[in-house]
């Protein structure tokens, strides 16, 4: 796979796009911030999330068979899948015993994971993604590049040339409420033509057997109201104990993911409707493992709101794609490497351990201790690449040597200053691309402490 | 598939994760910090109002066909029905709608909502999932009445309103339909209602 550093230089090329999408993405970390600040009991929410999650984790098989106990007395179908392979198969088998032609989808981070849409669409059924942002990567034919927010870097007169093109809107046309309502009409063709309806799952609970599901856009609703089959794909790690703790995490949601006070529909389903059939598929997928890990735990914490990435300032300037994983920035990065560490590896680097995801994160994920941790792992596996090796064993020969160190230093400062461009920008100076050096100090720290503080 | 079963909980089974304890969120420690409002009814009227939607505080069900006429989007529309008696003006009735897809095109439904919320603007609806659930979506407009009274403060008291023994399905609505997945401009009017009024109703209805 190629690394972040190669997928993230594509996109900072593009100055003005680099500087557009952080900005965007300010701004929704902006907005959270003011919804927080509305809450003055917002930490000791924070700590009872974290606690409530821990305890799911410590107590995952137990949970399940009591969800799955609960959620089969209310006449629900449950499913168990190991890989994404089987919980393909069985979507696809529940499809093809009701004879299903067209599929509508509401936004699921987890079907990206299995790759579902691709293995439906082999088998002849027709699967549309219903959320808008969604439907736009989709028309794509791209996966989202944020989980929250899946078009976030595409820009509207881009969106506005693709609709053109499929679904005949004005051409040049790229007013956001034109094309949202050209949307509206197409995908409400799609929904009263469907014959089943599949969604993720935000949060499911062990005490009642039901889940729910959080759209702003009503797409979950109208999608699995219209017919008589609902399919909800979930990972084992969506589990809470109790229905109240509903009242701790739909608090922290939608403020953190993008300063809403409660995302608009926030359905909690608990049975088939009547002559409906309602099924539900648990995948593991990797999620076991990170659960055995005494380091990478609490990553499964995550309630996917997106919060981390807003504010990872490496997010914000290369763009989702540039982790080529289905979850970018801070977390993806964790669940990246835990998932595949080889092909990952170069992910828990993309981060300037400035701990802001931390600092935001609802579920109180240390995330920024965890890429640090994994770092160390990916050094001890030997899979850093070259360069990184190379420099940071040159690094700790110099730091080993304070002579060495300081005359370094010196000469740097000498002659920095007075290279042409092309010796200091190359291709050797990864901090050189995209960005100027800062000027070379007169004199070292330890100079200047010399002369201002030793004279006393 | 109940290999699957077997295997992932088995895996589950064989580690050891040291425990952890599960918080009692009744305890007053905590309960004491949620945040109130001196005029709850007030704070849920303003934050509908920042998400779009539109509360209005009335009498009774007199007041609210007043209120409702005075409303553009229902002068306008022309399929409406109604599932509080006495309320609106119904052209399409829907007892005997046994496919939700009949639905289409209704303009305007008037239904009954639970109560609502005053830290986040929302209102709980609930039903057994039948085509009636799909008005509260499908609908191109949407006014729930809920008694005055039914305004909790915040969402620990609003889970200890719900019970899910009966109803198959249940939702907070809060605002209307509304997508920024285009360059972050809120749109409202995604898929579900384009507009949503809650009338807070004093007398029984
Ligand atoms: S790690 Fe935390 S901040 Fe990031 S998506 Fe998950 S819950 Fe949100």
């Amino acid at each position: 796979m190629p690394s972040h550093p190669k997928l993230a230089n594509e996109f900072v090329k593009d100055k003005e796009r680099a500087k557009w999408h952080d900005q965007s993405l300010w701004f929704v970390r902006s907005k959270r911030d003011k919804a927080v600040h509305q809450l003055p009991e917002w930490e000791l929410l924070r700590e009872q999330a974290s606690k409530i999650k821990s305890y799911v984790v410590s107590h995952l098989p137990d949970l399940l068979e009591e969800f799955e106990k609960n959620a089969k007395a209310k006449g629900v179908h449950v499913h168990w899948a190991r890989d994404a392979k089987e919980h393909n198969e069985i979507v696809h088998s529940i499809l093809k015993q009701h004879q299903v032609k067209r599929v509508v989808k509401s936004k699921s981070m987890l079907t990206e994971e299995c790759h579902l849409n691709p293995y439906l669409e082999r088998h002849g059924i027709e699967i549309v993604d219903t959320d808008l942002g969604e439907w736009i990567v989709q028309l794509q034919d791209k996966p989202p590049s944020h989980i929250v927010m899946p078009a976030i870097h595409i820009k509207k007169e881009e969106i506005g040339e693709l609709f053109h093109e499929k679904l005949g809107t004005e051409k040049g046309a790229s007013d956001p409420q034109y094309l949202t309502e050209s949307a509206r009409q197409r995908l409400r063709q799609k929904f009263i033509e469907a014959d089943a309806g599949i969604t993720g799952v935000n949060f499911a609970i062990a005490d009642t057997g039901g889940f729910v599901v959080c759209t702003n856009e009503g797409n979950a609703d109208l999608g699995t109201s219209l017919n008589k089959l609902h399919i909800a794909c979930m990972g084992i790690e969506k589990l809470i104990p109790r229905a109240s703790d509903l009242s701790v995490f739909l608090r922290l949601l939608a403020r953190s993911a993008t300063g809403q006070p409660i995302t608009t529909y926030s359905s909690h389903f608990h049975g088939p409707a009547p002559d409906s059939e309602l099924h539900i598929v648990l995948l593991d997928n990797g999620r076991s493992e990170i659960a055995d890990s005494d380091e990478f735990r609490r990553s499964l914490n995550c309630i996917r709101c997106g919060a981390c990435m807003n504010t990872c300032p490496v997010y914000r300037r290369s763009g989702g794609y540039s982790y080529s994983n289905t979850v970018p920035g801070p977390i993806g990065s964790i669940l990246g490497a835990a998932h595949d560490t080889k092909a990952n590896s170069s992910l828990p680097f993309a981060c300037s351990l400035c701990a802001s995801c931390t600092d935001v994160c609802p579920v109180k994920i240390d995330l920024h201790h965890q890429l640090l941790t994994w770092r160390k792992e990916i050094r001890l596996k030997g899979l850093l690449p070259l360069s990184k090796r190379l420099s940071m064993k040159m690094m700790s020969w110099m730091m080993q040597a304070p002579r060495l160190y300081q005359f370094v230093g010196k000469m740097a400062r000498k002659i920095v200053p007075y290279l042409p461009r092309f010796l200091v920008y190359n291709p050797f100076n990864a901090w050189g691309k995209q960005r100027e050096l800062p000027d070379m100090p007169k004199q070292s720290f330890r100079e200047w402490m010399k002369q201002n503080h030793d004279r006393k | 598939m109940t290999a699957s079963r077997e295997a992932i909980l088995n895996k589950l089974r064989k580690q050891s994760i040291p425990e952890t304890e599960l918080p009692d969120l009744q305890q007053p420690e905590l309960t004491q910090q949620w945040i109130t409002y001196p005029d709850p009814r007030q704070q849920f009227s303003d934050l509908l109002a920042s998400i779009k939607g539109l509360c209005l505080q009335v009498k009774n069900v007199e007041e609210v066909n007043q209120r409702l006429a005075e409303l553009p989007v229902y002068q306008k529309s022309n399929n409406i029905c109604s599932l509080i008696p006495d309320c609106g003006q119904p052209t399409v009735n829907v007892d005997d709608v046994t496919d939700p897809h009949d639905f289409k095109d209704i303009d305007f439904a008037i239904l009954p909502g639970e109560f609502c919320v005053a830290e986040n603007g929302a209102t709980w609806i609930t039903n057994d999932g039948g085509p009636l659930r799909t008005l509260y979506f499908l609908s191109q407009h949407v006014a729930l009445l809920v008694p005055a009274s039914e305004v909790v403060p915040h969402m620990h008291a609003a889970y200890e309103k719900l019970h899910f023994e009966n109803r198959s399905f249940g939702t907070f609505m809060a605002g209307p339909s509304k997508t920024a997945d285009i360059e972050q401009s809120l749109v409202i009017g995604a898929h579900g209602a384009r507009s949503l009024t809650v009338f807070l109703v004093e007398e029984p209805f």
